[in-house]
This record gives C-alpha cells, sequence and structure tokens, in this order.
C-alpha cells in the first residue's frame, strides 16, 4: 500500500482556539515518518505508556509528605509553638508539645505511606501488564509501559486496551467489535464501535504493517463531560467483548489517556462539624493571642517599675539585662503564646480522628444494615464524614436500582386493546382468547415479531455466527447482555422468528425509539419501532390508538415501564429510496448526527400501531417507609431519575414520597410550551406562597398542605440557562423559593449531568442546607461526588457508584438507620467531643492566664511540667473518646422509630454560637472558681494542721485536682449511657490521676533535675482544708451546669429529652410492677 | 450543552461521571466486610447501661442532700475558725512612729544588725500550741526566673552538683569561679531576721521558748535535702571548694550550730526554698510549744518582739510581719471556707426550693407530653 491516508477521526470541536500550543497532533501509524527533509516535519514527543497515580517516590516520601502535612494549619501552627519551645527559654519544656506533634506526624506519614504503597503496586500491575503490537511485520509482546504513541496494537477477546487506541480493523466482517466501559463509568453494556473505513480490510500483521498513515487529531483534552469519543476511538481502560481481536493504532498514552486526564483525586469533603471546628479554631487562637498580647503589655506596665522588673532578691544575668527591650518583648509575648497553647490543643485532632475511625466500625458492624441476599454490609470509605449523616436536610435519590429493584418483571401487553398476562408468554405460548378473531392472530404475531427483532441485545455466545439462531438452540443457556434491562425480559420472554435484518435505526435519547426494517422469509420488508409513547403516538396513522393509548397511561400511572410498538409495510422501491438516504447521511462528513436524525425523522412515520408492553421495576422493599421516615425528620426527599414523568411520578406515589394529599406542581415542557417559563414559575411560587404565608410558623402538623414539585430535564436546563439581559439568578432564586416550600421534589428525564447541576443548586443556595446523594449506577456518580454525602448502593450496574461514594450500603432501606440512628449518635457524639474539649482546656489554661496577674507575669506555670504535658493525653482523653464512641442519649430504637428526633440536632444545632459561647463561659466560670476558690482559701493563712505552709506547686496540684475532677465529673453528667467502659473511663482515668500523682510526688525522681513535686500532693491530702475545699469547689463549679440542664428540661425540653424523660419513666414503672 | 441522556431503560449514553483509575486509591477507614457481622452487644451498640437522666425529679433531692450537709460543715468551720487566736504585727517600720523605722533602708552587710523591739498587748491567752509565723508582702517569690533558679541535686547532697551546680542558677551560680553552694536565688534571698519574743510581766522580761525545729515538711528535712556526702561528718570540709551565696553573712555549714539543722537540712532554709505561691505569704518561724495544761500557752498581757533588721524589703515596697497563731484541725484562720459552705449550701436549698417549685407547677406537663407513639 503505498498511497498516504489520511485518517481525520478525532474531530471534536476544540475551543482550543484561544491557547497558542499546537491544538493538534500528527500521528505515524506504525512510525513510518516522513523521511528527514522533506517539509517542516517536526517530530512531536509524547510520554510513554506508563501510569502514575501513586503521590510519592521513596525518595521524596519524607519532605514531600512532611510538607503536605504542615500545609494543615493546626499542624504548622503545633509544629511554631515546638519551634518557639526550641528557640526561646520558655515556661514549658518543648518536650510537651513535641511528643503530641510526632505523634500524629508519625501516623498520618504511616497512613499515607500505606496508601501510596498500595498505589504503587497497583500502577506497577498496570505499567507491567503484557501488550501484542506489530513491529515489522510480526507480533511481539512487551510490557504496557513501553508502548509508544504510534504503535499498532492487536487486543484480544476480554483484554483491557492498553491506552487510547484508534479502531483500524476487527475479526469481524462488517468492521465493529464490541466494548464494555465497565471499569470506567460502571455500564456494562456493549457498546458498538466501528473501525476506520479505509482500514477495515486489513485483517493480519503483515497487512498492518504495509500500513503507511498519518492521523490528525487533537491534543489530549481532560474534559470530562465530553462524550468519551467518536465510535472508532477506544479508550483504555475498556475492555473487548464478543470480538476475537482487533487492531488498533495508539494516539494517546500514559497519562495522556482520557482515563488517566479524567482521573482526578476524590476533592476532599468537609463535614459542618469540622467547619465549626475551624472557626471555634480561629476564635481560640483570637483568645490565645489576645490573652498572651495582654500579658505582655502589663508585664512590661507593671516592670516599668525597676524594682519589680529587677528587685536585689531576683536579679537578671547579664545577656538577659543587655537584650533589645523589643526583642524581649518579643521573646515574651512567644512565651505566653507557649504558656497558653494549650487551649488549642493537639489532642483534639488525634481525639477527633480517633473517634471518627473508631465510630466508623460501628456502622460496618451494624447486623441490621447487612444484606442477607447480597452478602453485603455497609462501607464506609471515609469516616470523615460520619457525622455529617446527622445533618442532612436534602437527599437526592436515584431512582432505578435505588428506590426500585432495577429488576424488570415482564407485567403485561397489550395488543390492539387485548391485555395479555405475563406467565403465558413466559412458556413460550400463545394464548388464545375465545373472543379472538383469526384475522387478529396476524397483528399479533406481528407484534411479537416486533420485539423480538427490534432490539440491540447480542447474545452472549462463544461462536455466534447467526446469533439468532443458535440461541434458539441453546436457550437456556445463554446470557442476553443489553445496555436495557427492558429488552432482555423482553427478549426472554419473546425469541421466534427468523429474519433477516437489513437496517438499524438505532436508538437514541433524542428520539426515544428505535427502528429496523427486515425482509421476513416471504420476502416481505418491514420496519419495525418500538419507542416511548409520546415519540410512537403522533406517528401512528392507523391501529386501535385510544385503547392502547389508555392501557399505556394506566401502566404509565401504576408505576410501570412501558413500551409501544409499530410496525409499516415497506415496498421493494420505498426500501431502496430509504436505503440510499440513510447511506448518504452515514457517509457525510460533517453533521452526520444531524443528517442521520432527518433521514430517520423521514422514514419513521405512518406506523401502523401494534400494542404495547409493560415492564415493571418493583420497589425496594420498605423504600416507602424510609422516605416516610426520612420526611418526618424534617429532610426533604428528592428524586432525580432519567424516566419520563409518568413512570417516576407513580413510583414516587408508591413511596409515599407523594401522598393522595399532596398537591402536585408541574414544572415541565409541556407546561412551558403552553405557557411562558417566567409566567409558569410566578404561577407556581404565587401557589406555594400564598399558602405557607398564611400559615404561622409553628404548626409542623401533617395536616397541613404540602406540595409535590415535578420538573424534567429540559425545563430545569432552562431555569439553569443564564439569562442574556442578565437577570440570571432571578429564575434561579424563584424555583429555590417553589422548592423549599415542597415537601417533595420529583425531577424526571435528567442527564446525569443535570443530576449534579441540582445537588450544586441546592448546596449553593443561601441557607447552604447538606446534601446526600444516594445512587447505584454510574450515572449517579457526578452528583455523589457532588453532595455533601455520597451514598453509593452496591447493586446491580456496578460498583462505580459504591467506589465513588463516601459510604455504601446495600439497600435503600438501610438509609433510614444510618441517617436516623448512627448519623444522630455520630452527630451528637462528635459536637459533645468538640465542645467539651475545647471546654476542658479554657478550664485548664484560663486559672493559668490568671495565676500570671499574681506572679508578676513572668510566665510561671502553675501546674507541674508532668500535669501540663499529661492533662490532655492521659488524665482526660479517654472518658471523653469513649463518651465518643458510646454515648446514646436516647435508644437506637427509640431513633428509629421516632424520626422527628432528627430535628433536634439539624442545623448542627449543638455546634452554634449559643452553645459555643455558653461551653466557653462555663468553661471560664469553672476557672474563675478553681483559681479564685484556691486563692481564697490559700491568702496568706495556713491550711494544715501542723502549721506548715504550702508552697506554688501546692498551691497548682491543687487547682489541678480541682479541675480534674471537675472536668470529668462535667462528662459523667453529660453521659446518658452508662455501659461497663463508661465507667470504667471515667473513674479509672480519676483513679489514674490519683494514683499517678501519689507516684510523682512519691518518689526523688534520679532523672530529672528538679524535685519540686516531691510529696507535694500527700501532704495536700493530709490536710483538712484542702479537701473540703475541693469539694466545696467541684460542687460550685458544677452547680450551675446542672441548674442550666434541669431547668431547660424542665421548662423548655426538646424533643429528646421529652422521649427520655417518658423512657425513664417509663422504665420506672415497669420496674415497680416487676418488684411488687 | 450536551445533554446526555443515560438513564438506565435506554441504551448508551455516556456517564459523566469522575472516572477512576481501576486499582487507584486506595480506600479511607472503613473495612470491607465480607462476612456477617457478628452479633456482639458491643458491636451492635446494645451493652447494658444505666441511663440516668437529670431531672427536677431526680437533682432535687441532690440539693436538699447537699444544702443540709454543707450548711453544718460551713457553721462548724466558722465557728472554728473564729475561735483560733491570732495576732499579726507589722515591723517594716515604714512609719516614722515605728520603732523598726531607722532600721528601713538596711542593707545586706550592715554589721552589727539594726536591732528594734516592739511591744505589743494580746487581749486574749493563746490556749493551745502557738506558731510563730514571719510573713512578707510584694515579694515575689512565685517569679519565674526565681522559682526555678535552684538546684534540687546540689541540694539533695549530689557531689556533683555541690561543685557544679545547674546552669538555673545564674546569675547566682558561681562568685569569684568557685560554685555557690547553695545556688541560686531563692538561697541567695534566703530570710535572714532573727526574731525574740518576750514576756514582759511587771516590766521584767521573760524570753518565750521558741522551738526551730518541725517548721520545716519532714519529707523535706529527711528525704528531699541532704548534705553532701563523704568522709566524716565535718561539714566544713564536705562543702570545702564550694562559697556562699553573696549576700549570706556566713556560710551553709554555719547556719546553725546543731549538726541536724545544719547546711542544707537547715530548718529555716528548707521553709524557705519551698517558694510561695502568691506575693503575700507566710512561713512557718518558730513553735511555741504549751508547757502544761495549767496555763495557757500565752497569756493575756504585754509582750515585745526583738527583731534584728537585717531583711531589706523597702527598696521593693514590701512588708514584713509577725504572726503569732493557733491551729485547728481545719489550720489558721480563714473565715472564707465555712462561709462559702455556708453560702452554697444555702443557695443549694434554695435552688431546691425553686425547683420543687418549678416541678409541681410544669412538672405534669412535660411527663405526660404529647409524644406520638
Amino acid at each position: 500500500m503505498t498511497g498516504e491516508i489520511v485518517i481525520a477521526s478525532i474531530s471534536e470541536n476544540t475551543c482550543a482556539g484561544e491557547e497558542n500550543w499546537v491544538d493538534s497532533r500528527t500521528i505515524y501509524v506504525g512510525h513510518r515518518e516522513p523521511p528527514p527533509g522533506t517539509e517542516a516535519y517536526i517530530p512531536q514527543r509524547f510520554p510513554d505508556n506508563r501510569i502514575v497515580s501513586s503521590k510519592y517516590t521513596f525518595w521524596n516520601f519524607v519532605p514531600k509528605n512532611l510538607f503536605e502535612q504542615f500545609r494543615r494549619i493546626a499542624n504548622f501552627y503545633f509544629l511554631i509553638i515546638f519551634l518557639v519551645q526550641l528557640i526561646i527559654d520558655t515556661p514549658t519544656s518543648p518536650v510537651t508539645s513535641g511528643l503530641p506533634l510526632l505523634f500524629v506526624i508519625t501516623v498520618t506519614a504511616i497512613k499515607q505511606g500505606y496508601e501510596d504503597w498500595l498505589r504503587h503496586k497497583a500502577d506497577n500491575a498496570m505499567n507491567q501488564y503484557p501488550v501484542h503490537f506489530i513491529q515489522h511485520g510480526k507480533l511481539v509482546r512487551k510490557q504496557s509501559r513501553k508502548l509508544r504513541v504510534g504503535d499498532i496494537v492487536m487486543v484480544k477477546e476480554d483484554e483491557t486496551f492498553p491506552c487510547d487506541l484508534i479502531f483500524l480493523s476487527s475479526s469481524r466482517e462488517d468492521g465493529t467489535c464490541f466494548v464494555t466501559t465497565a471499569s470506567l463509568d460502571g455500564e456494562s453494556s456493549h457498546k458498538t464501535h466501528y473501525a476506520v473505513q479505509d482500514t477495515k480490510a486489513f485483517h493480519n500483521e503483515q497487512e498492518m504493517d504495509a500500513l503507511h498513515a498519518t492521523i490528525e487529531c487533537e491534543q489530549p483534552q481532560p474534559d470530562l463531560y465530553k462524550p468519551l469519543g467518536s465510535e472508532n476511538l477506544l479508550l483504555r481502560g475498556a475492555t473487548l467483548k464478543n470480538t476475537e481481536k482487533i487492531f488498533g493504532v495508539a494516539i494517546y498514552t500514559g497519562m495522556e489517556t482520557k482515563m488517566a486526564l479524567n482521573y482526578q483525586a476524590k476533592s476532599q469533603k468537609r463535614s459542618a462539624v469540622e467547619k465549626s471546628m475551624n472557626v471555634f479554631l480561629i476564635v481560640y487562637l483570637c483568645i490565645l493571642i489576645s490573652k498572651a498580647l495582654i500579658n505582655t503589655v502589663l508585664k512590661y506596665v507593671w516592670q516599668s517599675e525597676p524594682f519589680r522588673d529587677e528587685p536585689w532578691y531576683n536579679q537578671k544575668t547579664e545577656p538577659e539585662r543587655k537584650r533589645n527591650l523589643f526583642l524581649r518583648a518579643f521573646t515574651d509575648f512567644l512565651a505566653f503564646m507557649v504558656l497558653f497553647n494549650y487551649i488549642i490543643p493537639v489532642s483534639m485532632y488525634v481525639t477527633v480522628e480517633m473517634q471518627k475511625f473508631l465510630g466508623s466500625y460501628f456502622l460496618t458492624w451494624d447486623e441490621e444494615m447487612f444484606d442477607e441476599d447480597t452478602g453485603e454490609g455497609p462501607l464506609v470509605n471515609t469516616s470523615d464524614l460520619n457525622e455529617e449523616l446527622g445533618q442532612i436536610e436534602y437527599v437526592f435519590t436515584d431512582k432505578t436500582g435505588t428506590l426500585t429493584e432495577n429488576n424488570m418483571e415482564f407485567v403485561e401487553c397489550c395488543i390492539e386493546g387485548h391485555v395479555y398476562v405475563p406467565h403465558v408468554i413466559c412458556n413460550g405460548q400463545i394464548l388464545h382468547d375465545s373472543k379472538d378473531a383469526s384475522s387478529f392472530f396476524w397483528r399479533e404475531e406481528l407484534f411479537f415479531r416486533a420485539l423480538c427483532l427490534c432490539h440491540t441485545v447480542q447474545v452472549k455466545d462463544d461462536d455466534s455466527v447467526d446469533g439468532l439462531k443458535k440461541s434458539q438452540l441453546s436457550r437456556r443457556s445463554c446470557i442476553y447482555i443489553s445496555s436495557s434491562p427492558d429488552e432482555v425480559a423482553l427478549v426472554e420472554g419473546i425469541q421466534r422468528y427468523v429474519f433477516e435484518l437489513l437496517e438499524v435505526l438505532s436508538f437514541d435519547s433524542v428520539r426515544r425509539r428505535m427502528s429496523v426494517i427486515v425482509r421476513s422469509s416471504t420476502g416481505h420488508i418491514f420496519l419495525f419501532c418500538k419507542g416511548a409513547d409520546s415519540s410512537i403516538f403522533p406517528r401512528v396513522k392507523e391501529g386501535k390508538i385510544d385503547q392502547i393509548r389508555s392501557r399505556v397511561e394506566r401502566n404509565a400511572v401504576e408505576g410501570l415501564r412501558t413500551l409501544c410498538v409499530a410496525y409499516k409495510e415497506l415496498t421493494a422501491e420505498e426500501y431502496s429510496k430509504v436505503q440510499k438516504l440513510l447511506q448518504n447521511a452515514k457517509l457525510a462528513l460533517q453533521d452526520r448526527e444531524k443528517k442521520l436524525a432527518e433521514v430517520y425523522e423521514k422514514i419513521e412515520r405512518d406506523f401502523i400501531l401494534l400494542g404495547a408492553t409493560a415492564v415493571e421495576d418493583r420497589l425496594q422493599e420498605k423504600a416507602a417507609d424510609t422516605i416516610e421516615a426520612l420526611q418526618k425528620a424534617g429532610i426533604k426527599v428528592w428524586v432525580l431519575t432519567g424516566d419520563k414523568m409518568e413512570t417516576a411520578a407513580a413510583t414516587c406515589y408508591a413511596c409515599k414520597l407523594f401522598r393522595r394529599n399532596t398537591q402536585i406542581l408541574e414544572l415541565t415542557t409541556k407546561k412551558i410550551e403552553e405557557q411562558s417559563l417566567h409566567d409558569v414559575l410566578f404561577d407556581l411560587s404565587k401557589t406555594v406562597l400564598r399558602h405557607s404565608g398564611s400559615l404561622t410558623r409553628d404548626t409542623l402538623s401533617t395536616d397541613m398542605q404540602d406540595y409535590g414539585l415535578i420538573i424534567d430535564g429540559a425545563a430545569l436546563s432552562l431555569i439553569m440557562k443564564p439569562r442574556q439581559d442578565g437577570s440570571s439568578g432571578n429564575y434561579r432564586e424563584l424555583f429555590l423559593e417553589i422548592c423549599r416550600n415542597c415537601s417533595a421534589v420529583l425531577c424526571c428525564r435528567m442527564a446525569p449531568l443535570q443530576k449534579a447541576q441540582i445537588v450544586k443548586l441546592i448546596k449553593l443556595s443561601k441557607e447552604h442546607p447538606i446534601t446526600l446523594a444516594i445512587g447505584d449506577g454510574a450515572n449517579d456518580v457526578s452528583m455523589i461526588l457532588e453532595a455533601h454525602v455520597g451514598i453509593g448502593i452496591i447493586g446491580k450496574e456496578g460498583r462505580q457508584a459504591a467506589r465513588n461514594s463516601d459510604y455504601a450500603i446495600p439497600k435503600f432501606k438501610h438509609l433510614k438507620k444510618m441517617l436516623l440512628v448512627h448519623g444522630h449518635f455520630y452527630y451528637v457524639r462528635i459536637s459533645e467531643l468538640v465542645q467539651y474539649f475545647f471546654y476542658k482546656n479554657v478550664c485548664f489554661i484560663f486559672p493559668q492566664f490568671l495565676y500570671q496577674f499574681f506572679c508578676g507575669f513572668s510566665q510561671q506555670t502553675l501546674y507541674d511540667t508532668a500535669y501540663l504535658t499529661l492533662y490532655n493525653i492521659s488524665f482526660t482523653s479517654l472518658p471523653i473518646l469513649f463518651y465518643g464512641l458510646m454515648e446514646q442519649h436516647v435508644s437506637a430504637d427509640t431513633l428509629k422509630r421516632e424520626p422527628s428526633l432528627y430535628r433536634d440536632v439539624a442545623k448542627n444545632a449543638l455546634l452554634r454560637w449559643r452553645a459555643f459561647i455558653y461551653w466557653t463561659f462555663l468553661g471560664v466560670f469553672d476557672a474563675v472558681v478553681f483559681f479564685f476558690g484556691a486563692y481564697l482559701l490559700y491568702d496568706n493563712t495556713v491550711v494544715t494542721s501542723n502549721g506548715q505552709m504550702f508552697g506554688n506547686w501546692t498551691f497548682g496540684t491543687l487547682v489541678f485536682t480541682v479541675l480534674v475532677f471537675t472536668v470529668t465529673l462535667k462528662l459523667a453528667l453529660d453521659t446518658h449511657y452508662w455501659t461497663w467502659i463508661n465507667h470504667f473511663m471515667i473513674w479509672g482515668s480519676l483513679v489514674f490521676y490519683v494514683v499517678f500523682s501519689l507516684l510523682w510526688g512519691g518518689i526523688i525522681w534520679p532523672f530529672l533535675n528538679y524535685q519540686r513535686m516531691y510529696y507535694v500532693f500527700m501532704q495536700m491530702l493530709s490536710s483538712g482544708p484542702a479537701w473540703l475545699g475541693i469539694i466545696l469547689l467541684i460542687t460550685v463549679s458544677l452547680l450551675p451546669d446542672v441548674l442550666k440542664k434541669v431547668l431547660c428540661r424542665q421548662l423548655w425540653p426538646t424533643a429528646t429529652e421529652r422521649i427520655q424523660v417518658k423512657i425513664f419513666f417509663i422504665l420506672k414503672l415497669v420496674f415497680c410492677i416487676t418488684s411488687l | 450543552m450536551a445533554v446526555n441522556y443515560s438513564a438506565k431503560e435506554e441504551a448508551d449514553g455516556h456517564p459523566s461521571g469522575g472516572v477512576g483509575m481501576p486499582g487507584g486509591g486506595a480506600g479511607g477507614g472503613g473495612a470491607v466486610k465480607t462476612r456477617k457481622p457478628d452479633n456482639t452487644a458491643f458491636k451492635q451498640q446494645r451493652l447494658p447501661a444505666w441511663q440516668p437522666i437529670l431531672t427536677a425529679g431526680t437533682v432535687l433531692p441532690a440539693f436538699f442532700i447537699i444544702g443540709l450537709i454543707f450548711i453544718p460543715i460551713g457553721i462548724g468551720i466558722f465557728v472554728t475558725s473564729n475561735n483560733i487566736r491570732e495576732y499579726e504585727i507589722d515591723y517594716t517600720g515604714t512609719e516614722p512612729s515605728s520603732p523598726c523605722n531607722k532600721c528601713l533602708n538596711v542593707s545586706w552587710d550592715s554589721t552589727p544588725p539594726c536591732t528594734c523591739t516592739i511591744n505589743f498587748t494580746l487581749e486574749h491567752s493563746f490556749e493551745s500550741n502557738v506558731f510563730m509565723y514571719y510573713g512578707l508582702s510584694n515579694f515575689y517569690q512565685n517569679h519565674r526566673r526565681y522559682v526555678k533558679s535552684r538546684d534540687d541535686s546540689q541540694l539533695n547532697g549530689d557531689n556533683s552538683s555541690l561543685l557544679n551546680p545547674s546552669k538555673e542558677c545564674e546569675p547566682y551560680r558561681t562568685n569569684e569561679d568557685k560554685p555557690i553552694a547553695p545556688c541560686g536565688a531563692i538561697a541567695n534571698s534566703m530570710f535572714n531576721d532573727t526574731l525574740e519574743l518576750y514576756r514582759i510581766d511587771n516590766d521584767t522580761r521573760t524570753p518565750i521558748t521558741l522551738i526551730k525545729k518541725g517548721i520545716a515538711w519532714w519529707t523535706d528535712k529527711n528525704v528531699k535535702f541532704r548534705n553532701p556526702t563523704g568522709d566524716g561528718n565535718n561539714l566544713t570540709a564536705l562543702f570545702q571548694g564550694t562559697t556562699k551565696p553573696v549576700n549570706w553573712p556566713k556560710p551553709v555549714y554555719m547556719l546553725d550550730s546543731e549538726p541536724d539543722n545544719n547546711g542544707f537540712i537547715n530548718e529555716d532554709f528548707i521553709v524557705w526554698m519551698r517558694t510561695a505561691a502568691l506575693p503575700t505569704f507566710r512561713k512557718l518561724y518558730r513553735l511555741i510549744e504549751r508547757k502544761n495544761n495549767l496555763q495557757p500557752t500565752l497569756q493575756a498581757g504585754k509582750y515585745s518582739l526583738d527583731i534584728a533588721y537585717n531583711y531589706p524589703v523597702h527598696s521593693f515596697d514590701g512588708r514584713k510581719r509577725m504572726i503569732l497563731s493557733t491551729i485547728s484541725w481545719m489550720g489558721g484562720k480563714n473565715p472564707f471556707l465555712g462561709i462559702a459552705y455556708i453560702t452554697v449550701g444555702s443557695i443549694c436549698f434554695f435552688l431546691g426550693v425553686v425547683l420543687l417549685i418549678i416541678h409541681h407547677k410544669y412538672g405534669n406537663r412535660n411527663t405526660s407530653a404529647d409524644i406520638p407513639n
């Protein structure tokens, strides 16, 4: 072959015009570059076929990982504190902050290192995968990573394409091949790809090697939402099916393949709790800085008198004296920062991480969420969002496979107005209705013929030369694969006739129908068409239209998926005309799609209606119960589906999303065609707002009129489309306003991207509600990634959704327990944990701050170093961690039974500013009680019965003892669920503190250079007033909180508290009865 | 907009989700479950538990009980505290009329020491053992630079620390190239006034025996503070190679004549070394023991206090006091604890009453709240 073939195959319109780089690449098939010197040939460099998904290499792991970790603001802050402690003379030793920091950094590094090692392993497996390609007319095996652009590759059946290929030829006669992109997008259906026309005749290595061609194609495009490629582009990651082998030429390799370009690390989702935590942190950072500033300023004011700065008994060293004033002031500021830095504890991050990580196991362990049928339990892909499950305000659910089983069952068919029941057909017989006229048989037969012929079902068979014939023989062993589950169900039922296939007018979602042209054994040419009712009825010219239409509508209302079948007979002339039209359109180089559509439009008309089928997709068990519970919990449920409105609406009724008394508002294309979008929107909003306006705020009663909105994809895109006149936000706001007042919304005819758009629209609306998206298919991935929490159903349509989700559950019904019980628990637990952590550190550090006023602002610590280090690590860490794991303020059963309790924690109720300020003030109050209580107890008096005096360390120990006890008992007061573990942890911590203090002060520790704590604790315990003081101060510190709890419960009880009381009394009653 | 309808009922729409790399990212926290989870109470979060709740009903008794316990305790403490005799003399001498006014600007090395005498009268007799304290005000023993300026190893008798004291002692670490024993600012500024008490009976001054042992913690005296060890018990030899703190008139081994109260284990020294928590503090100076059961330890009457005024406090606006006090089981005179107990007890009692009213008024409403079943 000598002629130069230019395969201009990839001609997607690029918008790269504004960029300067070369926007196309020239590929010389088989590396047959033109001889050097001819024309202006610039060799282009392409990467090799290596895939790198790992982040680190062996060498850069330590520096890069450390860099990444210290980019987190909290880690960086602790590093700075640690460095300050190392450099300047600070009141506390660097160990106190260095050790916990080292621990956190190490654990994280190990975790990330392990994950990266797994990625390395996966990369290696992919890069070393053997690939066949042609070199000098021979087939050679090489590792995948050695593949280069321009190589001709051979791929056998069931192999995965090693890079993006241009499909040159196939072993199949017609130059097609079948491909499944299950591992790319989760769709297991087989897609047909076509070889390049000019090369489809090349069948073996030698012919391939002789090929002399260049390919002009655009530079790799990462655009995720562009169609995955034209019909002769085979993508890396897809698998060849039902085709013995194909040849292709590599055009994009390695990191330039569509798969690699589309690979993106899942963006970090952060929960609302984490966001509030960060805000609180900033508040505390401000408090910290202002504390340090106040103290520094006061220090210099105070010591402006030289006798205070340097009294005769306390001289400075020479270097200290000589130091510059500003430098001294700055070091003092830093020293105060270090002294008070415990107010933002490292241990909080460790505890929160541990609480989330360990807590997530309760989800995976939950027996009720385990599905016996599939043998699957819930999966936790990230434990970062546990508490977000308790904060959901909007649930976006997919319909098929999520609300429904995605298990199609043939229910009935209606031929000429007569209805047939399913089992008859399944038995392979045709029911003879006694009333039937014989002329009817012919139509009936045609109907089934149409159904068997008009499909793209592939028979999975090893040597399917004649698929239909073969499948009839070995019917039971065959597996039918199709992109549409409806068809499988139909074909399994009806599989009878042999026709010669002439043309396929393939399915597309705009026409919503497909046709085949066949020649029967008798030589008649038929066109069979099958499609959605809305696309068939307008094209029908005869048949029992009214009867069938009413039947179809009834079926749709019942939630069945319907399909209409029609046919027409073509004469030979007509057929040849059709054939010509099709041929012309197919060969068109430009606007082929458009031309084809025009031709189809011309051909598919004047049908004779045959009948309709109905296939049922049953609701998942307890779907209705779950949705009802979610709605009671104050969660708005939106169903997003690609299905048609009637079917989807029927499902919504069936699963109680819409109830009988729900007033349905429609915002569909049909309506918009009648009126303008503007009018429709304003009408709807008027309806909705009039009602909500007349109602008083506090009515949550069920008899309130609720609205359900139905919107379709086309209407949505109209709303989303920015207006030319700039009033773009207007419709969106109006739409959101309507949605806010609807208890349920159904979005039908949604494209996957639109699902994500909807989620984004709600997510970014002005209340910033927390959203959850749940789905099972690859088309739900975009919304799963978009929503705050993405949940995948481990379902039939591959694991794509489950893999991209944050949590995966086996069935939709498990969502109820996941949100109402686990989510609620997680939220209550973590919010208490966060608040408590701040509280206990305010209690811890504020006395330290107050002490500065009594020690000449000298940064003297109130507590011993051991206490400073261990306070957050051992004395007060475990009780709160286990509270964070075990707490159940109401039992799980109650939460499930009373979904309305979910409202009590909605909108981040436990972490609002009011709650935060309450906790902070409680901390400050307690700290003031500790410090001034001890101060008044000590002030210029004797507190021992032998007249001896205590020093500053005893004073600090007294404050610290009161602190540890108060803080632990405060948690005890908050604990509602005392298992033996809680008892063990709370009392154990206190005992540990006492034992540790006795031990710490009991020995002269040889490795320490100070013995300040020697016998301090024991001396304190030997003093009566110290005991009395400790008891008094603990009581006073706890009193306000107890009072607040009791009063709030008594006067303004929340629903949760009412339930608690109720159950409490029931239990008491039961106890009384049993004890009688 | 490229609308890809890829609903499942239809043929090939290309999904547009994020395409993950097969085998790419390793998952996060959860564990992959293949088997049915164990049905243990812990894993199913069904551990038996006590579930108390704080309601007015349950808290009420607690409030009353606290009130009923705290008020008597408070009264007890208050009465005890009131029965304690305490007498305090400020002998700083800032007022020109004060006998010690002449000594106000005394310096460390004034020899002979400035002495002054203050006469006072006790209105009531002190029945039980009397404890004699000296008190200092505006003296920051809790200043960080001061607190850390000591070497506990040296004080514990470690011989290497004796000759090479810790850096923390700077600038009181060495003097004329000799290590200071005991080093540091605390030791250097040891209180060195001498107080003597006389009873004036018809113009005769009877000295009152002041016991100087038993004023320091037993553990400090016997464990934490140790003289250096070596051949023999001659302290002078053991402290060889060290020098006295700059402000001291005599070295540490000459603090007392009795060997078991000399050197580092001198009780006055140990008491001083326990740094006070607050800038106004008192330290135990001497004990006055009751001789017999017939006489009170200190009868009501006239007394005089002889002071060898060595310790300068005027430069930093400080005050010096001498305090005589009896001690009860709960220490010295301190009305705070008693009053606090009575107050808290009363508040609890009062709150109990308030809660009782609230409980009766609102209690029924909440327990029978309309909760849908």
